[in-house]
C-alpha cells in the first residue's frame, strides 16, 4: 500500500455539552476504501463534516500532501479535492437535474456553455449506467436518484478523496449493489472513498481498512485480513455483550386490522396500492418484503391514517373504520416508524423531551386539562433515554442535533412508548447500529405478548427472516404472497419480489 | 488570512438577547448621521426624546397610550409567527376591530352600561378575526399565500371605513368633518390623572399575560410550536393544521383588532379614518424584535411608544418631517435582518498556515 496522502491529527471537537471527538486520528491512502465504523452518536458524521470543512475543529490538523490546510467551508475543502455527500441531500427539489449539477461548479462562467457542460455530465451519467434524465426536476426522482446526483456532483469536480455518510441506509439492495460497483471502478482509477455504514455485509465487502470510532476517540484501525465480523462488532462495543434473544411467536388467531381491497395514489397521482389485501394478527410480527417502491409507503401511510385509500375499506376487529381511520381519531393507538425519520417524524427544533411526547402529549399523563405536564414529560424522556440508550446530549438539547441514529432511537422510543395495538414501521434499524437494531428487534418482538400486531416493511431479508412471524411479499402495488419465513428460502422471497406467484 | 464563515450550531440565550439590542444601537447610529445632515445634533435630538417620552408622568402616560395598539397588533401578529404564519394585515384588522366597536357603540342600540365595552371589545374581535381568517382559510384550503392576502385586505379595510366616515356614518352635527358622532360615556373607556392613559392599556396587559401562558405553557401553544417547525411532523401526530391555521389567525386578527377598538373606545372616542399611524405594520417589526414571546411585545412596544412620541416631539422642536420615524424603523427592520445571519453564521478570521504554493 502507498503512502498516505491525507492525514487527520488530533482532532477535537466539542457542542455545547457534548465532546463529539476526542483527540481522533485517521490517515487515508490514495486508491483505498476506508470504512468508519462506530456506535450511534459516536463522532462519524461530526469527524466527517470536520475533514469536508463543515465544522472547524477546536484543536488538531489536517495535513494534505504532507502540509498543514484549513478547510474554510465546503468549497474550499472541494477545491482541495476532498467532496462528502451528507446523511441528507442538498438539493434545489425544483431545479432540474442538470441545473443542480450545474450549480455545484463554481468556476462557471457568465455566459455558459450550457450545451457543452451538459454533454460532459450526460458522458458521466452514461459511463455510470444510470438512467437518469438530465431535465427531470429534481423532487420527481427516487431518494437513491437523488443521491447519485449528489455524487455526479462531486464527480464533475474530479474529487480525490469522495466521503460518503451511510449511503446505503436510503437505498435498495440492488441501488447499493450498484453504488458499490461504481466505489471500487473508482478506487481502480486512483481515487480514495471514506465510507460509513452500520451493514456489516457491505463493510466486510468494501474496505480495504476499517477505522474503528469509540465514544469521539478512534480505538483502533485494522487492515482488511485482520479483521471479522465479529472483532468489528468487540471493537466498537467493547466487550459488552451484544444482547441476544430468540424469536418467540405471540400471533393470536384474531385478526387486529385487515386490509380489504385498497386502492391508493401517491402525490404525483399514480397508482401505488392496487386492489391490495391483508390481514394483520394481533401479536404478530408482519414483515412486508419488497423492492422499495412498490407500494410499502403507500401501504404505510394508508395503514397509519396519512393517507386516504381512493377504494376499498380498512377492518379495526372487523369493523369497518376506513372513514375515521384518517380524520385522527385512532392516531393514539397507532404507533408508525415513518420512512422519512427527519422531514415527518420529528420537530427538530424542539427539545428531546418535547419529541418524545409528539404522539402522547393529550394523553391524561402528560397533559391536564390544557396545561402540559413539565414533570411528567421530563420524567418520561429520562426513561425513554435510558432505556433506549439515546445519546441525547445536554437536557434541553433540540432534536436537531442528534445523531442520525440516535434520531431513530427517539422516534421509536416514542412510538412504542404509546403502548399502540397496532405498530407500523418502515425500515424501523435503518441507520442504528447493530447493538441498537438488535435491541430494537427484541422489543417489537416482546411486544407482541401485549397483543400489538406489527407491520415490519423493510427490505433487509436478514431482519424480515429473524422478527417476522409472516412474510408478505410486495410487487407493483399488489400482494404477491404470504410465507412462513421458517419454510421459505431467500431465493424463493427473492423471486416474489421480482412479481412471481408462489408455487 | 481568510474569513472563516461556518454556520452556528447552537445560540446561547444571551446572544439571543444581544442581537436586538445591538441592532438598536446600530439603527441609533444610522438615523443620528441623517439628524447631523438635516443639521440637527443627534445627541441633543435624543436627549429630547427621552425627556419627552420618559421625563415627565404625562411624557411617560403618552408613552403607554402609543404602546397600548402596538402590543395588541404585536401579539396578533407573534401568534401567527409561532406557526410560521405571516400576517402583514394587522393594520387591516385593527381597522375592522375599530369599524366592529363603533357599530356597537353608535348602532348596536345597546345601552347597558356593564354590556357596552364588552359587546364592543366582542363585535371588534369577531370582525378582526373573520378579515384575517379570509386569509388562513385561503391558505389552508388553497395554499394561497397569506402576506398577499392579508396586505390586500388591509387597503379593503381602510376603504370601507373611509366610505362609511364619509358616508352613511358621518356625524349630521359634525361640520363635515369625515367622522361620526362622539361615543355615549358608557362606550369610552375610562382614562387616568387627565391623561390620555385609558384602560385598555391594563386590558393589553392582561391579555399578554394570557396569551404568554397559552404559548409557553399549554398543550395548544404545543401544537403550535410543533406546526411552526415541521408542519410534516404535526400532520403526522394528527394535529390538523388546516383547522388550525384558520383558527390561529382568526385569532391573530381579533388581537389586532382590539388595538382598533383601545383606539375609538380609549383615545379619539369616535371612529375617523385615521386612527392608526401604522400600528399594524408597526407590529410586524414589534412581534420579530420580541423573538416571538409575549413578554417581548410588551417590552418592545413601550420602546416603540418611545419612539412615536419621542418622534412627535422632534417634529415640533426640530421641523423634522414625520418620516423619520418611518426612516429608524426602516433601519431598524434592515438591520435585524442583516442580523440574522450573523446569528446563524459564526465568522472568524483565520490565519492560513504557510504553504508553499504547489505546482
Ligand atoms: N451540531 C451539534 N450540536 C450539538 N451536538 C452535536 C451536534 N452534532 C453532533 N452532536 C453530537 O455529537 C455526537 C456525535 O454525533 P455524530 O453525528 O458525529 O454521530 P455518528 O457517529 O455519525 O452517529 P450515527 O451513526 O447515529 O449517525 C452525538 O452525541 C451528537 O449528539
Ligand atoms: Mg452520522
Amino acid at each position: 500500500m502507498s503512502e498516505s496522502f491525507l492525514r487527520l491529527e488530533g482532532i477535537t471537537k466539542t457542542f455545547p455539552g457534548v465532546k463529539a471527538l476526542d483527540d481522533v486520528s485517521l490517515d487515508v491512502r490514495p486508491g483505498e476504501i476506508l470504512t468508519l465504523l462506530g456506535e450511534n452518536g459516536a463522532g462519524k458524521s461530526t469527524l466527517m463534516s470536520v475533514l469536508s470543512g463543515l465544522y472547524a475543529p477546536d484543536s488538531g490538523r489536517i495535513l494534505l500532501d504532507g502540509k498543514p490546510v484549513q478547510l474554510a467551508s465546503p468549497a474550499d475543502a472541494l477545491s482541495k479535492g476532498i467532496g462528502m455527500v451528507h446523511q441528507h441531500f442538498m438539493l434545489v427539489p425544483n431545479h432540474s437535474v442538470l441545473d443542480n449539477i450545474l450549480l455545484a461548479i463554481d468556476n462557471l462562467t457568465f455566459k455558459l456553455d450550457r450545451a457543452a457542460l451538459k454533454t460532459r455530465v450526460a458522458a458521466i451519467v452514461s459511463d455510470l449506467g444510470l438512467d437518469l434524465n438530465l431535465d427531470t426536476p429534481v423532487w420527481k426522482l427516487s431518494i437513491g436518484q437523488q443521491q447519485w446526483i449528489e455524487i455526479i456532483k462531486l464527480l464533475v469536480r474530479d474529487t480525490r478523496l469522495l466521503i460518503l455518510d451511510e449511503p446505503t441506509a436510503v437505498l435498495t439492495p440492488q441501488e447499493a449493489n450498484k453504488l458499490f460497483d461504481f466505489l471500487k471502478k473508482l478506487r481502480a482509477k486512483g481515487s480514495s472513498i471514506i465510507f460509513i455504514s452500520h451493514k456489516m455485509r457491505e463493510v466486510m465487502e468494501l474496505s480495504n481498512r476499517v477505522t474503528v470510532l469509540k465514544k469521539g476517540r478512534s480505538v483502533a484501525t485494522v487492515t482488511a485480513g485482520d479483521y471479522d465480523t465479529s472483532k468489528l462488532a468487540r471493537l466498537m462495543i467493547g466487550e459488552d455483550e451484544v444482547p441476544t434473544w430468540s424469536k418467540v411467536s405471540h400471533a393470536q388467531p384474531n385478526v387486529l386490522v385487515s386490509v380489504h381491497g385498497i386502492e391508493a395514489n401517491n402525490e404525483r397521482g399514480t397508482r401505488e396500492l392496487d386492489d391490495f389485501y391483508l390481514d394483520i394478527y394481533a401479536g404478530e410480527v408482519l414483515g412486508v418484503a419488497g423492492v422499495a417502491g412498490n407500494g410499502q409507503k403507500a401501504l404505510g401511510e394508508v395503514l397509519a391514517g396519512l393517507r386516504k385509500p381512493i377504494n376499498g375499506n380498512i377492518r379495526l376487529r372487523s369493523v369497518d373504520v376506513t372513514k375515521d381511520w384518517g380524520n385522527g381519531k385512532h392516531f393514539s393507538i397507532i404507533g408508525h416508524v415513518p420512512e422519512d425519520r427527519k422531514a415527518q417524524g420529528i420537530a427538530p427544533d424542539l427539545t428531546v423531551d418535547e419529541n418524545l411526547v409528539l404522539k402522547s402529549y393529550k394523553a391524561p399523563e402528560f397533559c391536564n386539562f390544557i396545561f402540559q405536564k413539565n414533570k411528567a414529560i421530563r420524567d418520561n424522556a429520562k426513561v425513554q433515554v435510558e432505556r433506549y440508550d439515546i445519546k441525547a446530549g445536554p437536557s434541553g438539547a433540540k432534536v436537531r442535533v442528534l445523531s442520525g441514529g440516535n434520531i431513530q432511537k427517539v422516534i421509536i422510543a416514542r412510538e412504542l412508548g404509546i403502548k399502540p395495538e397496532l405498530l407500523i414501521a418502515l425500515y424501523p434499524t435503518r441507520g442504528l447500529d447493530i447493538g441498537a437494531a438488535g435491541f430494537v428487534h427484541s422489543v417489537i418482538a416482546k411486544a407482541g405478548e401485549t397483543g400489538m400486531g406489527t407491520l415490519l416493511i423493510s427490505e433487509d431479508l436478514d431482519e424480515l427472516l429473524k422478527v417476522s412471524d409472516r412474510i408478505a411479499v410486495m410487487f407493483r402495488g399488489k400482494l404477491v404472497g404470504i410465507v412462513d419465513p421458517t419454510k421459505t428460502t431467500r431465493e424463493q422471497i427473492g423471486l416474489m419480489m421480482a412479481g412471481e406467484a408462489p408455487v | 488570512m481568510k474569513l472563516l464563515i461556518q454556520k452556528r450550531q447552537s445560540q446561547s440565550a444571551l446572544f439571543n438577547l444581544m442581537t436586538p439590542l445591538l441592532c438598536l444601537v446600530l439603527a441609533l447610529i444610522v438615523v443620528a448621521l441623517f439628524l447631523v445632515m438635516a443639521g440637527v445634533n443627534p445627541f441633543a435630538a435624543y436627549r429630547d426624546v427621552g425627556i419627552e417620552a420618559l421625563g415627565s408622568a404625562y411624557g411617560l402616560s403618552e408613552t403607554l397610550v402609543q404602546a397600548t395598539p402596538l402590543i395588541f397588533t404585536g401579539l396578533g401578529v407573534m401568534l401567527a409567527f409561532r406557526m410560521q404564519l405571516w400576517n402583514i394585515g394587522a393594520e387591516g384588522q385593527l381597522y375592522m376591530g375599530a369599524l366592529g366597536a363603533t357599530w356597537v357603540a353608535l348602532f348596536s342600540g345597546i345601552t347597558s352600561t356593564w354590556l357596552m365595552i364588552p359587546m364592543m371589545m366582542i363585535m371588534a374581535m369577531i370582525l378582526g378575526g373573520i378579515w384575517a381568517a379570509i386569509a388562513g382559510a385561503l391558505k389552508a384550503r388553497y395554499r394561497v399565500n397569506e402576506v398577499i392576502i392579508t396586505l390586500l385586505l388591509n387597503y379593503i379595510a381602510a376603504g370601507i371605513v373611509k366610505y362609511l366616515v364619509y358616508g352613511g356614518w358621518r356625524d349630521p352635527k359634525g361640520y363635515g368633518f369625515p367622522q361620526t358622532a362622539d361615543f355615549p360615556p358608557n362606550a369610552i373607556l375610562s382614562t387616568y390623572f387627565d391623561t390620555r392613559l385609558h384602560s385598555g392599556f391594563w386590558i393589553s396587559l392582561v391579555l399578554a399575560a394570557i396569551l404568554w401562558v397559552f404559548t409557553e405553557k399549554t398543550v395548544w401553544g404545543y401544537e403550535l410550536r410543533v406546526i411552526g417547525n415541521n408542519p410534516r411532523a404535526a400532520q403526522y401526530a394528527g394535529m390538523n393544521i388546516q383547522s388550525k391555521t384558520i383558527f390561529v389567525m382568526f385569532l391573530s386578527g381579533a388581537l389586532a383588532a382590539l388595538a382598533g377598538f383601545a383606539q375609538v373606545s380609549g383615545v379619539v372616542t369616535r371612529l375617523q379614518d385615521n386612527i392608526s399611524p401604522g400600528y399594524g405594520f408597526t407590529a410586524v417589526i414589534v412581534a420579530w424584535l420580541a423573538r416571538r414571546s409575549a413578554a417581548g411585545v410588551v417590552i418592545v412596544s413601550f420602546f416603540f411608544g418611545i419612539v412615536y412620541v419621542g418622534g412627535d416631539a422632534l417634529k415640533i422642536t426640530y421641523k423634522l418631517p414625520e418620516s423619520f420615524i418611518n426612516v429608524f424603523q426602516g433601519m431598524l427592520l434592515f438591520f435585524l435582518l442583516a442580523s440574522e445571519y450573523f446569528v446563524n453564521h459564526r465568522i472568524t478570521l483565520v490565519r492560513e498556515p504557510k504553504t508553499p504554493v504547489a505546482v
